[in-house]
């Protein structure tokens, strides 16, 4: 439990089903935040819903190991010239990680989350994991990497509703998040400050700018401040439309160029996983990049995805999402 | 899961405790008929009045000093912050060198009041504890080797129950830092120790009423003559000038009459409270790998501090508490997660080994089925969360 309007009504709703509800809110951060997870009133948030609802509510403090699994490897991702998703990260080694594991030794059933996301147990007794309801809403990108071993004892109640309907959910409950706003930016990342949080951590990496022909057009003060495909920022002058085509950590050159050195018709992946089974090559998937992004026709080729038609480059890191028509069937990050 | 039982096994007595029958009659007056005002003048107030002064009278002989040396504050850590910031900056005034020493294990209300003075231009010296939880008593005189304004040792520590020898502490700080102000806080020493005579070397002594049967939100600072301190509280001037404010004439009662019964039966409920932590401590010894902390001969008779190996304290309280058993562990911030412990920390343990660390405190209210069920839960519980948490930790 967050505090958030989605984790209170899932809490909501499996008492109100008859389930054995303990709410849990996880701290995870322990420096300065300015949204999001971890702040005392969020916690009071959820400690009140869960009082409101007559269930058990505790605190865990796992700042350590979320520094450990989720922000070190973040700041790692960018010194590598990556695009890092943290919060793919948290849900796999924090909540479907840890406190998957906790609540199982715990003696729990079911571990519940406020995910905007469904899953069914098919008559083949295979757990699928679909997009939510809302699709404005849904949450499924940001949960690859679940597999079969999570699944079967993950619930996500309020997938299964519009995100208007929670918050009339939440409003007919009176719960006092009803009206409380999403938290939209990386919950450890003060003020929006990526590129400071980043840069307090590793040092700046001032390098060159160069156009696709290897020519500098400019200087930069540092490669955490650009992610492939960007096209703000970029501080040269050099025609129009340019976009940032390659970051080389090593060398610290920032690559720009103009949209068409973008395209690519091929992502290549690292650290492949699968729900369920991995679909046959001849399975048209639709592949998603960003949390929100569009969604492209493609299939996939060992560890390779082939579009049908030329993409923007993803940035390294950054990750790809495959589905079935409504069903997440795997994903990994960009090479 | 199992669902909770219908009372709990209260084992957190150091947290707080429940008020005793005769603290609550003593104080019922006070919600009701005895509703005066003490500043005022007429027959209402004047009732309310001479009940302050025969509290203030019962809580001085309880605490061993004169009832003017009584300030009745708004708990123990209010005394606490007056005794440090007051004393402190009332010493320094009087032409002492701005050094306040405190020990490692102190209560936040302490420590934190302590670096409160920095930006004045205080120094604080933090004395160093042995593994064994007491004061480093070469450390602290190496600390009292130049003047300082202020010494704080609390009496009794609040995690892992060490009583300190305050009677040592006293005697290195007057030899070695003459002109220096003594502070102790008992809060969690009342129900254990006649605090009349423990702490009687000190300048300046807090309690709080609800760590042995009183109300919370109510505490007194012995403040004993000769010793200044500036008031952090002004306005009305009541408490001699030194906590403004109305006094909360029956918390003051309850506070007087909990130190009454607690200094009555204190012999006798030690004895009972002493066996039954022996025998939980006992049976919880048959676990294998359940550690007592520092040395358990020198501490209060409520108190059982062990690290469970294996076992993380946050998941054993959870589990604890769907099974119907109250415990702690460390010190709770702001948002109710546990912190790492800066009192084991200072005895030596490191970071991991005190987020396995959990607290045991029993008190008058503490019974035998307490005990009993505490122990027929603890075993299976420990063994579960340890199979489990070597596979988490090989699956990871």
């Amino acid at each position: 439990m967050s505090g958030g309007v989605d984790s209170s009504v899932a809490a909501a709703l499996l008492a109100e089903a008859g389930h054995d509800v303990t709410g849990v809110t996880l701290r995870l951060w322990g420096g300065v935040s300015d949204s999001g997870c971890c702040s005392v009133g969020d916690v009071e948030d959820a400690r009140r819903v869960a009082a409101q609802l007559g269930v058990p509510h505790y605190v865990f403090d796992e700042a350590d190991e979320f520094t450990a699994r989720v922000v070190d490897p973040y700041v790692r991702a960018y010194d590598a010239g990556a695009t890092p998703n943290p919060c793919v990260a948290c849900n796999r080694e924090m909540k479907f990680g840890r406190l998957l594991d906790r609540a199982r030794l715990l003696g729990f059933d079911a571990l519940a989350t406020g995910h905007h996301a469904r899953v069914r147990r098919g008559d083949d007794g295979v757990v699928r994991l679909l997009r939510a309801v809302d699709p404005g809403k849904d949450q499924s990108y940001v949960l690859v990497g679940l597999t079969q071993r999570e699944l079967g004892d993950l619930r996500f109640p309020v997938g299964e509703l519009t995100k208007a309907e929670v918050r009339a959910r939440a409003t007919a409950i009176g719960l006092r998040t009803a009206d409380k706003p999403e938290s939209m930016d990386v919950c450890f990342v003060a003020r929006r400050d990526r590129v400071g949080f980043v840069e307090a951590r590793m040092g700046a990496r001032p390098g060159a700018v160069v156009d696709v022909a290897g020519r500098e057009v400019g200087r930069h003060d540092g490669i955490a401040r650009f992610t492939v495909g960007q096209r703000r920022g970029l501080g040269v002058a050099v025609g129009e439309r340019q976009y940032v085509v390659d970051v080389d950590a090593r060398s610290h050159v920032v690559t720009v160029g103009p949209p068409e050195a973008l395209l690519r018709r091929e992502i290549a992946l690292d650290d492949v996983g699968f729900t369920h089974d991995r679909p046959a090559p001849d399975r048209l998937l639709g592949v998603q990049v960003r949390a929100h992004g569009s969604v492209t026709p493609a299939f996939l080729d060992g560890d390779v995805v082939r579009c049908l038609e030329p993409v923007a480059r993803v940035a390294p890191g950054q990750v790809v999402a495959l589905y079935d028509g409504p069903e997440l069937v795997g994903g990994g990050f960009a090479r | 899961m199992p669902s909770s039982a219908p009372v709990p096994a209260y084992l957190d007595h150091a947290a707080t405790t429940p008020v005793r029958p005769e603290v609550r009659a003593a104080m019922e007056p006070f919600l009701t008929e005895s509703f005066g005002n003490p500043s005022g003048i007429h027959s209402v107030a004047r009732r309310a009045k001479t009940a302050l002064e025969e509290a203030r009278e019962e809580i001085a002989a309880a605490l061993g000093c004169r009832p003017g040396e009584v300030v009745v504050t708004g708990g123990g850590s209010e005394a606490d912050n007056l005794a440090v910031i007051g004393a402190a900056r009332m010493a320094a005034r009087g032409g002492l060198p701005r050094r306040v020493v405190v020990s490692a294990v102190e209560h936040k209300a302490v420590s934190e009041a302590a670096h409160r003075l920095e930006p004045e231009g205080f120094s604080v010296r933090v004395v160093g504890v042995g593994a064994d939880g007491i004061l480093d008593l070469d450390d602290l005189a190496a600390a009292l080797a130049e003047p300082v304004a202020l010494v704080s040792v609390m009496l009794v520590n609040n995690e892992v129950g060490t009583i300190q020898p305050l009677e040592e502490i006293a005697g290195i700080v007057r030899s070695r830092a003459p002109g220096a102000r003594l502070h102790t806080d008992a809060v969690q020493a009342v129900q254990w120790l006649d605090v009349a005579a423990a702490a009687a070397p000190a300048d300046l002594v807090s309690v709080s009423g609800h760590k042995f049967g009183g109300p919370k939100g109510v505490g007194a600072l012995v403040v004993r003559a000769g010793t200044e301190v500036e008031p952090q509280l002004v306005g009305g001037g009541q408490e001699r000038g030194l906590r403004s404010g109305t006094v909360d004439v029956g918390a003051a009662v309850g506070l007087a009459t909990a130190l009454a019964v607690t200094a009555a039966r204190r012999a006798e409920e030690v004895a009972l409270i002493a066996a039954l932590r022996d025998r939980f401590a006992t049976g919880l010894a048959a676990v294998p790998g359940v550690v007592p902390t520092g040395d358990r001969s020198r501490v209060v008779a409520g108190n059982h501090h062990v690290r469970i190996e294996g076992v993380p304290a946050e998941l054993l309280l959870l589990a604890l508490d769907q099974d119907g058993v109250c415990a702690a562990a460390g010190s709770s911030c702001a948002s109710g997660a546990l912190e790492p412990s800066p009192v084991l920390a200072a005895m030596g343990m490191s970071r991991d080994a005190a987020r396995e660390a959990v607290r045991f405190s029993f008190g008058y209210a503490s019974t035998d089925a307490d005990v009993d069920r505490a122990l027929a839960v603890l075993p299976p519980l420990i063994a579960r969360l340890r199979g489990g948490e070597a596979r988490t930790a090989a699956g990871a």
